[in-house]
C-alpha cells in the first residue's frame, strides 16, 4: 500500500507494487489528464515528473516512486497557467489533444533546466513524444514562446531583487 | 414562465448528393434510436433555455451551447460549427460553448442523413444548415426584442450578443431576451430555406481565426476522451487477441492461471454475430493492470481459420493475378475507346504502383465503456459513425438498436479508425457477462494488430501518347480490399458506369481526375483475399492516398518520356474542357501558386537535389479541394532521401478559420510524408507483424522538414481540408527524387534501398 506524493498531496493507494504508476494515477486517483498511449515507453503520452524529471509513467512501477515528488499535468500549475500551457493556447497547438499533456510535461522538464534552448535541443528533448496529428512545428514554437516568457519573467524578477 | 421555441420541421436537407439509412447491413442491423422516456437529450433542454434549433440552445445567462453532430478528432469541427452559428446569430464568441451530440437521429448530418464524420465533408455539408439555424435564432430574438422595446424589428441591429436600437439608444442582451421568455417565433423547413443569409462581404466571424473552444481543456488535462470514462462500479477489460487478423475461432480458454490474479473476474469469449471481430477473449478484472495480468495468464487455443497462412506477398500476388484478367472489376470511368487509341498511339507505356498496409494508430488506443441501465445500453466511446456503431453495439447486446445510447467523447485521434465499431462488441458482451459496467481498453499491440487498416493496393497504368507526346489514352486498374463494402450499406457503394454492378468508389476516387484525356478507363477491382484477411478501413485521405500516388507519378513519367517539363505537362492537360471546366483551372492555378512559392524552375539546384510537383483534386470529384505540392529533396548516393522542403498550396473556396486550415493542411502534409517514407505494416501468417511504435514508425519531430502552406480563398463554397494534402506529398516526393537523381520509385513507402536500386537501373 504505497504512499505517494502527487501534486503536493500525500495519498495512500491500494495497488500491487509492480502496478504501473500510470494506472494508479488514472484509475485510483481518477486524474485522467495523463494518457495511455503505447504501454512501452515509445510515445510519451503518459509523461509525468518524478522529482522534476520527465518519466514515462507506463514504465514506472508504483513502488519505485514511493516518497518521491510526482507531478502530473493537473499539478503543473494552479490554474492551468504555466508558461507552456499559456503558450500552447497562444500558438493553438492541440488538434486531437491526446498527446499534449505528455508533450507539455516533457517540455516543462526541459525548460526547468534550460530556459534558452536551441531548436536542436528542443528536438532532441521532444523526439520521444509522438504526435499523430503532427502538430510538431507548433509544439516547437510554443516551447520557444514559453521559454522567452520565462526568461522575461526571470529577468524582471532579478531586476526587482536588484533594486 | 419561459416559453420554449422550437423550429418545427427538420433542417433543410440537401439530399442531392447522397442520403442513406442503415437498414440493410449484412448483419441485418436496423438503425434506431429510442424515443423512450428518459432517453432523450435533456442536458441542453434545461428549463428557461431558448432552443431555436436542435443545433444550439441559449441559456438565460446568454451562453450559447452548440451541439456538434460531427466527431471532433482534432479538426476542431465543434468549434467550427459554433463559429458558423455565431456568424448568423450575432453572438459574442466569448458566449459560445460546444457539446457533443448523442446518436439521436435529430443530430444527423443534414446532407448525409446519418451521423458519420469523414471525407473532409463536415464544413461544406453543414455550413448552410448551421448558418440558417443561427439566422433563425437571431430573427426570433430580434422579434422578441422589438416587442419588448416597442420599436420596429427592422430598425434593430445585432452584434456581440446585444440587440440595439440606434434611434432610441435602447438595447437588450440575448440574456435579457431569453430570460423574458418572449422569443416565440418558430420556423418550418420552408421558412428556414427562405432566410436570406449574409453575403461574404458581411461576414464578421467567418474568416476569423477565433480561439478554438476545445483547446484550453487540451492543455490542462480536463478534456474527456472515451478512455477517461469513469462510472460507478465499473470494471476493466483487456482483450486477448488471436494471432490471425481475421477468421480465427477460439477452441479453448484455460483460466486456471488467471484465477490466481487478484481482482480477476471472468474471461469472456465473444460471440460476435456482426462478424466485426473473430476469436477475441476479454479478461475482466477490477483494474486495468489486473485485467492485463489476467489476459497474459489466459491460455487460449485457436483454429487459425482460412487466412492463417496469408502474407502481404500472397495478397500482392493475388492482386496481380486479378489485374491481369480481362473481366476483372467494374468500371469507375469509361470515356472514349482506349483500346483503339492504344492501337494508333505513337508510344505506349506501362507502370505498376503499390502501397503497403498502413495502420491508423491514433494516440488514444481503441476503447469503449458499456453500461446497462434498466433496458438501455449506454456506450461511452469516441466514434466517427454513431449511426452504425450504435447498431453494432445493439447487435452485440442482442437488443433492438433503439435501446442503445451512444455518448460521444472527444476523440484522441480518428483518421478514419473510429468509423469502425469493433470496440463496442467486447465492451457490451463483457458488461453483459459480468453484470457491471466495463471499460475495455486495447493495448497498443491490440490496436495495431487489429486495425482496420489502409489496404495493400496494386495499381497498373497503361498510357498512350500521340506523336506530340500528348496523353491520348489511359487505362488505370486499382486492385484493393474494399473498405466501404465491408460496412454492408448498399447506399455507400456506387453503380459502375456501365451499370454492371456496385463498386466501392472509396477505392478509386481521384482516378477520375481533372486532366483532359480523351480515352480513359478506370477499373475498380476487389481483392477478395485481402478483403477477407485484412478487413480494411478508411485511413485519412482514403482512395486519393493511393490513386494520386499512381496517377501523379505516371503523369511525371509521361512528361519525361515526352521531353516536357512535368509541371507544364500538367498545366497543358488542365485545359478545363467539358466536364473539367472550372475545377481544372482552379487546380492549375493552385499548382502555379505552389510553383511560385517554391521557386520551381527559377534556379538550378546542387547535384543530388531536385524538385517534384504533384496536384490533386482530393477527396472526391464532387467535393474536391484543389491542392498542389512542390517537394524539394536531396538524395545521397546511398539512396537516403532528405526532404528539404514541402510547399503546399490549396484552394479551399471559403476559409472559415484560416489558422485551423493551416494547421490541418500542415498536419495532412506531414501525414503524407509519414506514409510516403516511414510507415509500413506487413502481414505474415495471417497476422499484422508490427505491434508498437518501435516497428510501426509514424513521423517524429526530428523528421519534420520545412513546410510552407499557402491557402487560396477565392469566395467559392467552403471545401474540406483535413485530408487532401495527405495525398499530394508521396507523388511529389517520388517525382522530386527522379528529378534529383533519375531514380523512379513506384512502391510506398519509399526506402533508401529502393532509391539506390532505381539509381542503378
Amino acid at each position: 500500500m504505497p504512499n505517494l506524493n502527487i501534486n503536493g498531496r500525500n495519498m495512500s493507494v491500494e495497488a500491487a507494487s509492480d502496478t504501473p504508476l500510470l494506472w494508479v494515477i488514472r484509475e485510483q486517483l481518477q486524474m485522467t489528464g495523463t494518457k495511455f498511449g503505447c504501454g512501452a515507453g515509445l510515445c510519451g503520452a503518459c509523461t509525468v515528473h518524478v522529482n522534476g524529471e520527465a518519466v514515462r509513467s507506463c514504465q514506472t512501477a508504483v513502488s519505485e516512486v514511493a516518497g518521491k515528488k510526482i507531478t502530473t499535468i493537473e499539478g503543473l500549475s494552479a490554474k492551468g497557467d504555466h508558461p507552456l500551457q499559456k503558450a500552447w493556447i497562444a500558438e493553438q497547438v492541440p488538434q486531437c489533444g491526446y498527446c499534449q499533456s505528455g508533450q507539455i510535461m516533457q517540455a516543462a522538464s526541459l525548460l526547468s533546466k534550460n530556459s534558452n534552448p536551441t531548436k536542436d535541443e528542443v528536438v532532441a528533448h521532444m523526439d520521444g513524444n509522438l504526435c499523430r496529428c503532427m502538430t510538431y512545428s507548433r509544439i516547437q514554437k510554443a516551447i520557444m514562446r514559453a521559454a522567452s516568457e520565462m526568461r522575461t519573467a526571470s529577468n524582471a524578477g532579478t531586476e526587482r531583487r536588484a533594486t | 414562465m419561459n416559453t420554449h421555441v422550437k423550429i418545427t420541421g427538420s433542417e433543410p436537407a440537401d439530399l442531392s448528393r447522397r442520403s442513406f439509412l442503415v437498414g440493410s447491413a449484412a448483419t441485418g442491423l436496423v438503425l434506431g434510436y429510442a424515443a423512450l422516456p428518459g432517453m432523450t437529450d435533456q442536458a441542453l433542454a434545461a428549463p428557461g433555455n431558448f432552443d431555436p434549433s436542435v443545433w444550439y440552445s441559449i441559456a438565460p445567462d446568454g451562453i450559447v451551447t452548440v451541439t456538434c453532430g460531427k466527431a471532433d478528432m482534432g479538426q476542431h469541427i465543434a468549434s467550427t460549427m459554433a463559429q458558423i452559428v455565431c456568424e448568423e446569430l450575432g453572438s459574442n464568441w466569448k458566449d459560445m460553448r460546444v457539446a457533443l451530440a448523442s446518436n439521436d437521429p435529430k443530430f444527423n448530418d443534414p446532407v448525409l442523413g446519418a451521423q458519420i464524420t469523414g471525407g473532409s465533408w463536415s464544413t461544406m455539408m453543414n455550413f448552410d444548415a448551421m448558418s440558417r439555424a443561427g439566422a433563425a435564432g437571431r430573427m426570433a430574438l430580434v422579434d422578441a426584442a422589438a416587442g419588448m422595446m416597442g420599436v420596429p424589428a427592422s430598425e434593430l441591429t445585432v452584434r456581440d450578443s446585444v440587440i440595439s436600437h440606434a434611434k432610441s439608444k435602447k438595447s437588450l442582451s440575448f440574456a435579457d431576451v431569453v430570460k423574458s421568455g418572449k422569443a416565440t417565433r418558430t420556423f418550418n423547413a420552408d421558412q428556414l430555406k427562405a432566410i436570406t443569409l449574409k453575403t461574404p462581404d458581411q461576414y464578421t466571424m467567418i474568416g476569423v481565426s477565433v480561439p478554438q473552444l476545445d483547446i484550453p481543456s487540451k492543455t490542462n488535462g480536463t478534456a474527456k476522451y472515451g478512455i477517461d470514462t469513469m462510472l460507478p462500479g465499473m470494471v476493466y477489460g483487456k482483450i486477448v487477441m488471436p494471432p490471425v487478423r481475421y477468421g480465427a475461432t477460439v477452441k479453448s480458454v484455460d483460466d486456471s492461471a488467471a484465477k490466481k490474479i487478484p481482482g480477476f473476474i471472468k474471461a469472456v469469449t465473444l460471440d460476435d454475430k456482426t462478424g466485426t471481430t473473430t476469436g477475441w477473449v476479454v479478461a475482466v478484472a477490477n483494474t486495468y493492470a489486473n485485467a492485463k495480468k489476467a489476459a497474459d495468464a489466459l491460455k487460449v487455443t485457436y483454429d487459425g481459420g482460412p487466412n492463417a497462412k496469408l502474407s502481404s506477398e500472397s495478397l500482392l500476388t493475388e492482386a496481380k493475378r486479378l489485374q491481369a484478367l480481362d473481366d476483372s472489376g467494374l468500371f469507375f470511368v469509361k470515356d472514349g475507346d482506349t483500346a483503339a487509341a492504344f492501337g494508333t498511339a505513337a508510344k505506349v507505356m506501362e507502370a505498376e504502383y503499390t502501397t503497403n498496409i498502413n495502420i491508423h494508430a491514433p494516440m488514444e488506443p481503441m476503447n469503449a465503456t458499456a453500461q446497462l441501465q434498466g433496458d438501455i445500453w449506454h456506450i461511452y466511446s469516441g466514434n466517427q459513425f454513431a449511426t452504425r456503431s450504435g447498431a453494432i453495439a445493439a447487435d452485440a447486446a442482442g437488443v433492438d438498436p433503439k435501446y442503445v445510447v451512444m455518448h460521444q467523447m472527444w476523440l484522441g485521434g480518428g483518421f478514419g479508425r473510429r468509423l469502425d465499431a469493433d470496440m463496442m462488441v467486447p465492451a457490451v458482451q463483457a458488461a453483459k457477462a459480468v453484470g457491471k459496467p466495463v471499460k475495455v481498453i486495447y493495448s497498443r499491440e491490440d490496436d495495431m494488430t487489429m486495425d482496420f487498416s489502409r489496404p495493400l493496393t496494386f495499381q497498373k497504368i497503361k498510357a498512350g501518347l500521340d506523336g506530340d507526346g500528348k496523353l491520348v489514352a489511359l487505362n488505370h486498374d486499382v486492385v484493393s480490399a474494399w473498405p466501404t463494402k465491408r460496412w454492408g450499406i448498399p447506399d455507400f457503394l456506387s453503380p459502375s458506369v456501365d451499370k454492371k454492378g456496385a463498386l466501392d468508389a472509396f477505392t478509386v476516387n481521384g482516378a477520375d481526375f481533372f486532366y483532359s484525356v480523351p480515352n480513359h478507363n478506370v477499373r475498380a477491382i476487389l481483392n477478395e483475399m485481402a478483403h477477407n484477411a485484412t478487413p480494411s478501413g478508411q485511413l485519412r485521405s482514403v482512395a486519393p492516398g493511393w490513386t494520386f500516388w499512381a496517377v501523379e507519378s505516371m503523369v511525371d513519367e509521361l512528361a519525361h518520356a515526352a521531353g516536357k517539363d512535368p509541371a507544364q505537362y500538367r498545366i497543358d492537360m488542365l485545359d478545363g474542357k467539358g466536364a473539367n471546366a472550372g475545377g481544372a483551372q482552379r487546380l492549375r492555378n493552385t499548382l502555379l501558386a505552389a510553383m511560385g512559392m517554391a521557386g520551381y524552375g527559377t534556379k538550378s539546384l546542387p547535384k543530388g537535389e531536385g524538385m517534384g510537383v504533384a496536384c490533386v483534386s482530393s477527396q472526391e470529384r464532387a467535393t474536391a479541394s484543389w491542392t498542389a505540392c512542390v517537394a524539394h529533396v536531396a538524395v545521397a548516393p546511398s539512396g537516403e532521401v532528405k526532404v528539404k522542403k514541402l510547399t503546399v498550396a490549396t484552394d479551399v473556396g471559403t476559409q472559415v478559420h484560416p489558422d485551423n486550415i493551416r494547421a490541418q493542411v500542415e498536419g495532412a502534409a506531414l501525414w503524407g510524408l509519414s506514409l510516403a517514407m516511414y510507415e509500413k505494416a506487413t502481414l505474415k501468417d495471417g497476422g499484422i507483424e508490427q505491434t508498437n511504435f518501435d516497428s510501426y514508425k509514424p513521423l517524429r519531430m526530428s523528421q519534420v522538414p520545412e513546410v510552407a502552406v499557402s491557402v487560396i480563398a477565392n469566395g467559392e463554397k467552403a471545401t474540406g481540408v483535413g485530408e487532401p494534402a495527405v495525398t499530394v506529398v508521396a507523388p511529389a516526393l517520388a517525382n522530386a527524387i527522379f528529378n534529383a537523381v533519375g531514380a523512379r520509385v513506384r512502391a510506398l513507402p519509399i526506402t533508401a534501398a529502393a532509391v539506390k536500386d532505381a539509381m542503378k537501373a
